[in-house]
């Protein structure tokens, strides 16, 4: 793989990945906010970004921390919503598999939402591209994403209390994740999956431990994977 | 809140651990072997499948609210579907939706 191929998918990932800066920025904010007006001090607040780097479950943890759940809930929970990460990572695995065990490990720690769905769209766009230059691509577009997470985190903790309610922000999160969603839905199965998992998501809201999200988001991949098999085209 | 900053770093580095190990599972595990195709029919459909599932209570059913379902973020959350599904593009369906919310927030006082 000679060098200026890598640096080429280098600076492809950095543009294709940048655009999502208009959501980690609102999104790290938010969690800045959050997480301050839950009372967590500055330095916890950032630990959760960096550590964790994961928006919707550092939001569900902190929200039960603010309701003073049980710890093993708290964290329960939290990786619960975080299970979508492992369907990544083996989603990822075909294309990434036989880089360096380093590599996948960062690839690993900055594995979110938007750094998967950048690359796994490319990959699958350009089977042709080597796994290097697949590495040099992710590199580059967690490149944006990963410090403007840390960076906006801090913002957002340092202005905390002073955003007033009418601003909405609790639905940020709603609205950022239907976004990224909305456009992938190419075709009957992908509708099909998305529609099954949001009414059985809505019917076992009810049950504990995100337990309702597991069933949902399980059943609306079987769906989505039966109708395309049935259909027998991608 | 009554959180000690010990328990507090106890969950964040639990949590951290936790989310490191599901993202490196297969990464980290299966080296260049190769996925069943079954598996990865399924993994296809994990982004629509989870995200939607994951905010629908918050859409039907809003915190702010008190849990009673809102007109502004309902037609929100329908504008951000539409305009994303139509115009393949986050960005505008992001847009479209914060849009809705603030008007119908405006108009509904």
């Amino acid at each position: 793989m000679p060098a200026s191929t890598r640096k080429s998918a280098y600076l492809t990932g950095l543009t294709q990945g940048t655009p999502f800066l208009l959501i980690i920025v609102p999104f790290a904010l938010l969690f800045g906010v959050v997480a301050t007006e839950a009372g967590l001090a500055l330095p916890e607040v950032m630990g959760f970004s960096v550590v964790v780097v994961a928006g919707a479950a550092q939001f569900s943890a902190v929200q039960l921390m603010a309701e003073n759940a049980h710890a093993a809930v708290i964290i329960l929970t939290a990786l619960a919503v975080n299970m979508r990460m492992a369907m990544y990572s083996a989603s990822l695995t075909p294309y990434l598999g036989p880089a360096p065990l380093w590599q996948r490990a960062l690839v690993a720690y900055s594995l979110f939402d938007q750094t998967y769905a950048v690359a796994h769209a490319r990959y699958e766009a350009r089977p042709e591209m080597g796994v290097a230059e697949r590495i040099a691509f992710y590199a580059g577009a967690a490149t944006p994403l990963l410090p403007t997470w840390y960076g906006m985190t801090l913002v957002g903790a340092l202005v905390g209390r002073s955003i007033p309610p009418e601003f909405a922000l609790d639905f940020a999160l709603p609205i950022t994740f239907l976004a990224m969603v909305a456009p992938a839905l190419r075709t009957p199965a992908h509708v099909a999956a998305a529609g099954s998992s949001v009414a059985l998501a809505l019917v076992f809201a009810g049950l504990p431990y995100n337990l309702g999200l597991m069933i949902a988001a399980v059943a609306g991949m079987a769906v989505g994977a039966e109708i395309e098999r049935r259909m027998g085209a991608r | 809140m009554d959180w000690s900053i010990a328990e507090t770093w106890a969950i964040i580095v639990a949590l951290g651990i936790g989310t490191f190990l599901l993202r490196f599972s297969f990464l980290g595990a299966m080296g260049g072997r190769q996925l069943p195709d079954w598996l990865l029919r399924h993994l296809r459909y994990t982004p629509v499948a989870v995200l939607p599932a994951l905010v629908a209570p918050a859409v039907a059913w809003p915190e702010a609210t008190g849990g009673d379902p809102d007109p502004a973020r309902l037609a929100a959350a329908f504008v951000t579907v539409a305009v994303g599904w139509w115009r393949k593009s986050v960005i505008a369906a992001i847009c479209a939706g914060a849009a809705t919310l603030y008007a119908m927030l405006f108009l509904l006082g």
